[in-house]
C-alpha cells in the first residue's frame, strides 16, 4: 500500500485508451519505443532478405576462381560516366591493371584511368536456379558485356568474387543461427516445461544437466566434437551436424527461462482459476500458460541467434566447422588467417565486420524484445 | 564454514568423474583409434606402415580391451599422474602439457583480474549515473564488445599492430627469451606480451560483466533499504559503498562460474591466432591428428579449471553472503 | 475544495502552555516528471498541516493519495524523478531557529545531520527496509555512530539497550543476527529501535503496520505510544485503516488524489468531519462494526451443504529431488480440522498469516490434495459427493458447483485474454453453451449481475482498476451458475471504501442467485459483516466456531480473544489497544 509513485487511477472503464489493444499489439507498441532495436530490426530483415535472394544478388558463382584476378582490390560502383559522348547513366566499375614492380617483382593492382567495366541493373546473366527451383537469367546487377569480370569488395587468393561469396555466406550463417534456435528451442520448450510442470525429480536430473553442460567451457567440446565429424562428410550433412553441436549448449539458457516462468506461472491465479474453470491439463497449458510465456520465449531466442552464430564462426574459422566448398561467413574468414593476407587485402575482413552488424542487431532487438514482453509494468 | 567448504569439495567430486566420463567419450568419438590414426600419419608421412606394429601398437595400450576397462586405464593413470603418451610428439603428454597449461591459467586468471579491474569501477559508474553520455558510452562500448567474437578481435588488433607499428604480436616471448630459462627478464617481456591476449580475451567478458554489475546495482539503487539508510542521515557516497554495491556484488562473484568457461573457450581461439605457446593451439593440432591422450588430457584439464572456479565463486559468495550461509 | 488556508487549523493549542510547534508544512507541492517532454504529474498538490511537539498526527489515504510522498519530502527522500515543487517545509529546531527543509539540499550536510538524528522514519516492510547482508547490530550501531561521538564499544552497548527496549528477547544475541533471521514483527522492533538510537524529535511511521498480522500490529502500535512518551517524540504516522487513526491519533490529515481533504483534532474529523470522504473512510470501518446479515434477514436452511471432517493437509516430511536435502518433519498446516456448511449460510474463516486458512480453502477447492479426513459434499439431487477422493468427471462437475474468487484481482485475470474471453472459458471448457451467440449473451448477464457495463466486454484486464477487476472473477465465478462460492480474502487487495462495495455485491448476488459463501479472511470485522457463523483458525487448528455475532462479542477461546481485542474499534472514544488481550500460547 505504499503510494510513493502516483499511478493514474483507472476508476472510470474506458479511460485507458488502449483497453482493447490485445498482447501483442502493446508488445509492439513497447518495442517500437525502443528506437535502436527497430532499427536493427530493419537491418536484420535487410540481412535475411540477402539470404533469401542470394543467387538473384550475387553477381557470379561462388566457387569461380580468377587465376587473374588474385587479391584484386575492390572497385567502386559509380553510377554516371562523364565522357566523350557527355555526362549520362551508366553504372560501371573502373577497371583495374595489374604492374609488377621492377625491382622487387611483386605485383600489385593499379586503378586503369579511363578504363571502365559497364554493368546493368537487373542485366541478363548465365540462366540460374533461385533456391534451386525457379529458373532465371537475370541478376541485381550483372556486366553488360558477358564474360568481363567486377569485384565491388575484391576477391580472395584463388580470386574468388568476396562479394558473391559474401551473399551465399549469408545465406548458411544466418539460417545456421536459426536452424540452431529451432533445435534449441524444441529441447528447451521440452525439457524447461517437463522441469517446470511436473517439478520434482524430473526438475532435479534437469536441473542438474543443465548445470552441468553450463559449467563446461564450450569451445574445447565443440572442438572436440567438430573434430569428431569425418572430413568427407558432404555439405548438408555437415551443416546439420555443427547445427546440432551450437545448439548443445543453447538450449540450457532456453530451458532455464521456461522453467522459471513455468514454476512462477503453475501458482499464479490466473492458471488455477483456469483449472477451476474446468481446463485439461492441455487447455491449461497451450491456452493459458504458453501464450504468456511465448513473449520471453521469444526474446530469448532472439538472444541465442547471435551466439549461435558466433559459435558456428568460430568453428568454421578453426577449420573444425564447415568445410570449404561450402560457405560461411566462418569459411570466408579462414582466408584472413594469416597476418601476410590480412596486410595485402584488409577487404577480407568485410565478413567479419558482417558478423558484427549482425550480431549487435540480433542483441538490439532481443534486448528490445525483452523489455517489450511484458508491457503492463511500467 | 568449514563444513560448508568440505560439503562443497565433496560435491565436486561426482561432478568431475562426470567430466571425465564426457572427455573420454568425446575422444573416442572420432571413427577409428588412436592406432589407426598412428598408421595414417605414418603413411601420410611416406613411410611404410606395418600391420604387425600396429596390432603390437594396440595390444600394448590395450586398445582392444572394453571402452569401460581403457577408461578406468585412462583415468587410473592420470589420478597417479600419467596422462598417457603422445604418439604425435613421441613424448609422454605430462611433459608437453605442464608449462602451456600453467600459462593458460596465468593468462585466464591475468584476464579475470582485468576483468574485475575493469567491469566494476565502469558498472558501477553506469548505475548510478543510469542515462548519462558516460552511461550510453559505456553500454555502447559494451555491446560492440559482446558482438564481436575473440578471433575477429584478435585478427583485427594483429592487423593494427602490424599496419599502425610494424610490430609481430603473436607469441608470448620475443625470439630471444622464447627458448631462454626463466629470469626476470623472461617475466618482464611475458608481462609485455600478455597485454594483447588480455584485451582480446577480456573485452567481450568485461562487457558482459560490466552489464550484470549495471544491472545488479540499478535493482538495488532503489531498493527500501536504501531509502532507510538514507533516512539515517548517511552520506551519499557512503551510502553507495556501504549497502547497494556491496549487496551488488553478491550476484557479481557469482559470475565467475560462467565466467571461467567463457574465457577458457575463448583462450583457446585466441591463442591458436595468436600463436600463443599456450593449451590451444597445440588442443586443436591433437584434436586434427586425433591424438587421443594429448588432446583428452588438455580437454580434462580445461574442464576441471572452471569447476574449480565455481568452486571459488561458491564459497566467495559464502562469505559475502549470510543468506546463504545460514540457509 | 476547500481553500488551503482555512484547512490550517492549529486545533486546541492556540492557548498558553499548548505543546510547541515542531514542523509546518505550508503549501507543499511535489510532482514526478516521467521523462522529459512529458507532462509532470503532480503527487501532492499544496498540502497544509502541522506537527507539534509530543503529539501524534495520523496522515491518512487510500493508494495513490501521496500521503507516502508528503512524509517522504519531509524527510528529503522523494526519489528522482520526483522533486519539490513548492512550498515550505518549517522545521522549529530545539534553539528555536526555523529551517525550511523544503530548500535544503537533500544530499548536503545539513540536512543530513537533521535526518536520522533529529526526524526519524520508519517504513512499511520491514524485510526489505533492513539490509540483508549486515547484522542488525551493524546498521543500528552505524546510525548511533553518524550522530554521535562515541566509540564502538559504546555504540554497541546502546544499541543493546535499544533492543531491550523495543522488548527483543536476549538483546545481547540478537545484536549479531541478520535481518532474515527475525519475524516481521521483530524486524520492525528493531527499525524502531534504529530510529530511536539518536532519540529523535520526530519520528515519520510510513505503514509501519501495514505488511503485520493484527495482533502483531497491535503491539507495535502499543510500542511506538510508549516509546513517544518516554522519547517525548512527536509522531508522523501513515496509515489507510481509520480504526488505527482512532487509536493513536492526536490530529488527522486525510489525503485524497495528491490533496489534503481535511485537518483537524482527531475527535472533530470523526464526529463532524465535513467531507463526504472522509465520512465514508470512517464509515467503511464504523460499518463492519454490526452484521449485515442480521439486518438482511438472512435464512439459513438447515441443510447441510459440505460436512468437513478430520481434514488434515501437511507439507513435507519426504526427500525432495534426489535426497539431497534431509527430510525435515512434516509441516502440518491444516491439523484435525471439522465442520458443517449449511446451504444459504455464509461461513467465515478467520486467521492470521500461518493458520492454514488459505490451506484450507484451497483443500476444499482440491488445488491441494488433502492428507486426510473426508469432504462431503450433497449435490442438488441430494447426493453426496467425497470430495477429497473425486476425480475425473464427478470433480469437474464439483468444480461447477463450488466456484472460487481470489485474493489478488491482478493475478487472477489472464492478462492475454479479453473479459468476455475470461468469462466464457468456463461455459466452453465445459460444454454449457458452445453458440457464441448465446455466449454473447450470456457474459452481458453476467457483466450486468455484477455492476459493469456490456460494452466492456472486448476489453483486457490491465483497463480496469483493482476493484473492477475482482467484479469480473466474481462474474467468472458465478458464470456456471454455482450453488458455493468460496472467496480467499477476496477483499484484502482493495481499498477500504471499495471493500465495502464489493461486501455489499456479493451479498446481493446471494440473494438473487441461492448462494452459500465461505470466506477467508484475516480480518474478523469484515467476517462479522459478511458471515452467519465463523471459524476461527490458529496454527492450523480451528480454535472456535460458532455464531458470527457470539464469536465476535463474547469469544470462548483465549486466542479469539486476543485476535478481537487487537483489532481497532473504529472510533477514538473506544480504543481498545491500551487494555487488550494477550494470548499466551500454552
Amino acid at each position: 500500500m505504499t503510494d510513493t509513485a502516483p499511478l493514474p487511477q483507472m476508476d472510470a472503464p474506458g479511460a485507458a485508451p488502449d483497453a482493447t489493444a490485445s498482447h501483442w499489439k502493446l508488445m509492439w507498441l513497447r518495442f517500437c519505443q525502443h528506437k535502436l532495436a527497430l532499427f536493427s530490426l530493419l537491418i536484420v530483415g535487410l540481412i535475411y532478405l540477402v539470404a533469401l535472394l542470394a543467387e538473384f544478388l550475387a553477381p557470379f558463382p561462388p566457387q569461380e576462381a580468377n587465376a587473374r584476378h588474385v587479391y584484386h582490390p575492390p572497385q567502386g560502383l559509380h553510377f554516371f560516366v562523364n565522357d566523350d559522348n557527355g555526362f549520362r547513366f551508366q553504372p560501371h566499375v573502373t577497371a583495374f591493371r595489374m604492374e609488377r614492380d621492377p625491382v622487387s617483382l611483386r605485383t600489385s593492382y593499379v586503378e586503369d584511368e579511363g578504363q571502365i567495366i559497364p554493368v546493368a541493373f537487373f542485366g541478363r546473366s548465365t540462366p540460374y536456379r533461385l533456391w534451386g527451383v525457379i529458373p532465371m537469367d537475370r541478376q541485381l546487377i550483372a556486366p553488360v558485356e558477358a564474360g568481363q569480370r567486377f569485384f565491388i569488395m575484391g576477391t580472395d587468393r584463388l580470386g574468388r568474387d568476396m562479394l558473391s561469396r559474401l551473399i551465399h555466406g549469408t545465406r548458411v550463417s544466418m539460417t545456421l543461427g536459426l536452424a540452431g534456435v529451432g533445435i534449441s528451442l524444441v529441447l528447451g520448450l521440452l525439457l524447461g516445461g517437463l522441469s517446470g510442470y511436473y517439478g520434482g525429480r524430473i526438475d532435479w536430473v534437469i536441473q542438474r544437466l543443465i548445470e552441468y553442460i553450463l559449467s563446461l567451457p564450450t569451445i574445447p567440446l565443440w572442438m572436440a566434437l567438430a573434430a569428431a565429424m569425418p572430413r568427407n562428410w558432404p555439405p548438408t550433412l555437415q551443416y546439420f551436424t555443427i547445427t546440432c553441436i551450437v545448439s548443445l549448449v543453447g538450449w540450457t539458457e532456453l530451458a532455464r527461462v521456461v522453467r522459471g516462468r513455468f514454476l512462477a506461472m503453475r501458482d499464479e491465479s490466473f492458471v488455477v482459476a483456469a483449472r477451476l474453470d474446468g481446463c485439461s491439463q492441455r487447455r491449461v497449458i497451450f491456452r493459458h500458460m504458453l501464450p504468456s510465456l511465448a513473449s520471453h520465449i521469444i526474446a530469448s531466442v532472439t538472444l541465442a541467434v547471435p551466439l549461435m552464430i558466433i559459435a558456428e564462426t568460430s568453428l568454421s574459422f578453426l577449420g573444425l566447422g564447415l568445410q570449404p566448398p561450402a560457405i560461411s561467413w566462418g569459411v570466408l574468414l579462414q582466408e584472413a588467417q594469416n597476418i601476410r593476407s590480412i596486410t595485402q587485402a584488409p577487404w577480407l575482413f568485410i565478413p567479419g565486420a558482417l558478423v558484427v552488424v549482425a550480431v549487435l542487431s540480433l542483441n538490439f532487438i532481443g534486448d528490445g524484445l525483452r523489455d517489450a514482453a511484458d508491457p503492463y509494468s511500467k | 564454514m568449514l563444513a560448508f567448504i568440505v560439503r562443497r569439495l565433496l560435491a565436486a567430486i561426482p561432478f568431475m568423474f562426470l567430466v571425465s566420463i564426457t572427455v573420454f567419450i568425446l575422444i573416442q568419438l572420432p571413427p577409428g583409434d588412436f592406432a589407426t590414426s598412428y598408421a595414417a600419419s605414418l603413411s601420410a608421412a611416406g613411410e611404410y606402415v606395418d600391420q604387425n606394429t600396429i596390432a603390437e601398437l594396440r595390444a600394448r595400450y590395450g586398445l582392444n580391451d572394453p571402452l569401460i576397462v581403457q577408461y578406468f586405464r585412462w583415468i587410473g593413470g592420470i589420478l597417479m599422474g600419467d596422462f598417457g603418451y603422445s604418439f604425435q610428439w613421441n613424448s609422454p603428454v605430462s611433459e608437453l602439457i605442464g608449462e602451456r597449461m600453467g600459462l593458460t591459467v596465468l593468462l585466464t586468471f591475468a584476464t579475470v583480474i582485468f576483468t574485475w579491474a575493469v567491469a566494476l569501477p565502469l558498472g558501477i559508474y553506469a548505475a548510478v549515473h543510469k542515462y548519462s553520455i558516460g552511461d550510453y558510452i559505456f553500454t555502447f562500448i559494451g555491446f560492440i564488445g559482446l558482438a564481436i567474437p575473440n578471433f575477429l578481435l584478435a585478427l583485427v588488433m594483429m592487423y593494427f599492430a602490424v599496419v599502425w607499428f610494424g610490430q609481430d604480436v603473436s607469441g608470448l616471448f620475443s625470439p630471444e627469451f622464447r627458448n631462454a630459462p626463466w629470469s626476470w627478464a623472461r617475466m618482464v617481456d611475458l608481462g609485455k606480451h600478455l597485454i594483447i591476449p588480455i584485451l582480446v580475451l577480456g573485452t567481450a567478458s568485461t562487457a558482459g560483466m560490466m552489464r550484470v554489475m549495471r544491472a545488479n546495482l540499478l535493482d538495488q539503487l532503489h531498493q527500501p533499504y536504501v531509502v532507510t539508510a538514507r533516512a539515517k542521515g548517511l552520506s551519499e557516497a557512503r551510502l553507495l559503498t556501504r549497502y547497494p554495491i556491496r549487496i551488488a556484488l553478491n550476484p557479481f562473484v557469482s559470475t565467475i562460474g560462467w565466467l571461467l568457461p567463457t574465457l577458457v573457450s575463448g583462450e583457446i581461439i585466441t591463442s591458436i591466432i595468436l600463436s600463443l605457446p599456450t593449451a590451444g593451439p597445440l588442443l586443436l593440432q591433437a584434436l586434427l591428428a586425433q591424438d587421443y591422450y594429448l588432446s583428452g588430457a588438455f580437454l580434462l584439464l580445461l574442464c576441471m579449471m572452471t569447476v574449480v572456479g565455481t568452486l571459488i565463486s561458491d564459497i566467495l559468495l559464502v562469505l559475502l553472503d549470510p543468506r546463504i550461509r545460514y540457509s | 475544495m476547500l481553500s488551503a488556508t482555512t484547512l490550517d487549523i492549529r486545533g486546541e493549542n492556540t492557548g498558553a502552555g499548548a505543546p510547541r510547534t515542531l514542523l509546518e508544512v505550508r503549501n507543499l507541492s511535489v510532482t514526478f516528471q516521467a521523462s522529459i517532454g512529458r507532462q509532470a504529474v503532480s503527487a501532492v498538490q499544496d498540502v497544509n498541516f502541522t506537527v507539534h511537539e509530543g503529539r501524534t498526527l495520523c496522515l491518512v489515504g487510500e493508494s495513490g493519495s501521496g500521503k507516502s510522498v508528503t512524509a517522504r519530502a519531509i524527510l528529503g527522500l522523494v526519489e528522482e524523478p520526483g522533486q519539490i515543487a513548492g512550498g515550505q517545509i518549517l522545521y522549529h529546531r530545539e534553539d528555536g531557529i526555523q529551517t525550511d527543509l523544503a530548500a535544503l539540499d537533500p544530499k548536503g550536510k545539513p540536512f543530513r545531520s537533521i535526518r536520522g538524528n533529529e526526524i526519524a522514519m520508519i517504513f512499511q516492510e520491514p524485510m526489505t527496509s533492513l539490509s540483508p547482508v549486515h547484522t542488525i547490530g551493524s546498521q543500528i550501531i552505524e546510525a548511533i555512530r553518524l550522530h554521535q561521538l562515541v566509540s564502538r564499544k559504546q555504540a554497541r552497548e546502546q544499541a543493546i539497550e535499544l533492543l531491550r527496549q523495543v522488548e527483543i528477547p536476549s538483546p545481547e544475541a540478537a545484536i549479531d543476527r541478520y535481518t532474515f533471521e527475525y519475524s516481521g514483527g521483530m524486524r520492525q522492533r528493531a527499525m524502531i529501535a534504529m530510529a530511536l538510537s539518536c532519540s529523535p524529535r520526530l519520528l515519520i511511521a510510513d505503514e509501519p503496520t501495514t505488511a503485520l498480522d493484527v495482533t502483531t500490529q497491535a503491539e507495535i502500535l502499543d510500542l511506538i505510544a510508549r516509546m513517544q512518551k518516554r522519547y517525548g517524540m512527536a509522531v508522523i504516522f501513515i496509515t489507510h485503516d481509520m480504526g488505527v487513526v482512532a487509536e493513536i491519533a492526536d490530529d488527522v490529515a486525510v489525503m485524497r488524489r495528491s490533496q489534503l481533504l481535511e485537518y483537524g483534532p482527531v475527535r472533530q474529523i470523526f464526529d463532524t468531519a465535513e467531507h463526504g470522504y472522509t465520512r465514508e473512510l470512517i464509515e467503511s470501518v464504523r460499518r463492519l462494526e454490526h452484521s449485515a446479515r442480521t439486518v438482511r434477514g438472512a435464512k439459513v436452511s438447515p441443510q447441510v451443504l459440505l460436512s468437513v471432517r478430520e481434514l488434515e493437509k501437511s507439507y513435507g516430511g519426504r526427500a525432495t529431488g534426489l535426497g539431497k536435502r534431509k527430510a525435515g518433519a512434516a509441516v502440518r498446516a491444516v491439523k484435525s480440522v471439522s465442520f458443517d456448511l449449511h446451504r444459504g449460510e455464509n461461513l467465515g474463516i478467520v486467521g492470521e498469516s500461518g493458520s492454514g486458512k488459505t490451506t484450507l480453502a484451497n483443500c476444499l477447492m482440491r488445488i491441494l490434495e488433502p492428507s486426510a479426513g473426508t469432504i462431503t459434499y450433497t449435490r442438488e439431487d441430494g447426493s453426496d459427493l467425497e470430495v477429497a477422493r473425486a476425480g475425473g468427471g464427478a470433480l469437474r462437475a464439483y468444480h461447477r458447483d463450488v466456484r472460487m474468487v481470489f485474493q489478488d484481482p491482478f493475478a487472477s485475470l489472464n492478462p492475454r485474454m479479453t473479459v468476455a474471453q475470461i468469462l466464457a472459458e468456463p461455459l466452453k471448457v465445459n460444454n454449457v453453451l458452445t453458440r457464441p451467440d448465446d455466449l454473447r449473451k450470456r457474459v452481458g448477464e453476467l457483466l450486468d449481475m455484477v455492476g459493469m457495463p456490456a460494452d466492456v466486454a472486448e476489453r483486457y484486464p490491465h483497463a480496469f482498476s483493482g476493484g473492477q477487476r475482482q467484479r469480473i472473477g466474481i462474474a467468472r465465478a458465478l458464470a456456471l451458475d454455482p450453488r458455493l462460492v468460496v472467496a480467499d480474502e477476496a477483499t484484502s487487495a482493495l481499498d477500504v471504501t471499495l471493500r465495502s462495495q464489493i461486501l455489499d455485491l456479493m451479498l446481493d448476488l446471494q440473494e438473487r442467485l441461492n448462494l452459500s459463501y465461505i470466506f477467508i479472511s484475516h480480518d474478523l470485522g469484515v467476517i462479522r459483516y459478511f458471515c452467519d457463523r465463523v471459524a476461527v483458525m490458529y496454527r492450523g487448528e480451528m480454535v472456535e466456531l460458532g455464531p458470527a455475532d457470539t464469536v465476535c462479542s463474547t469469544p470462548d477461546h483465549d486466542y479469539t480473544k486476543a485476535l478481537l481485542s487487537a483489532a481497532p474499534a473504529g472510533h477514538p472514544d473506544e480504543k481498545r489497544l491500551a487494555n487488550r488481550h494477550r494470548y499466551e500460547r500454552p
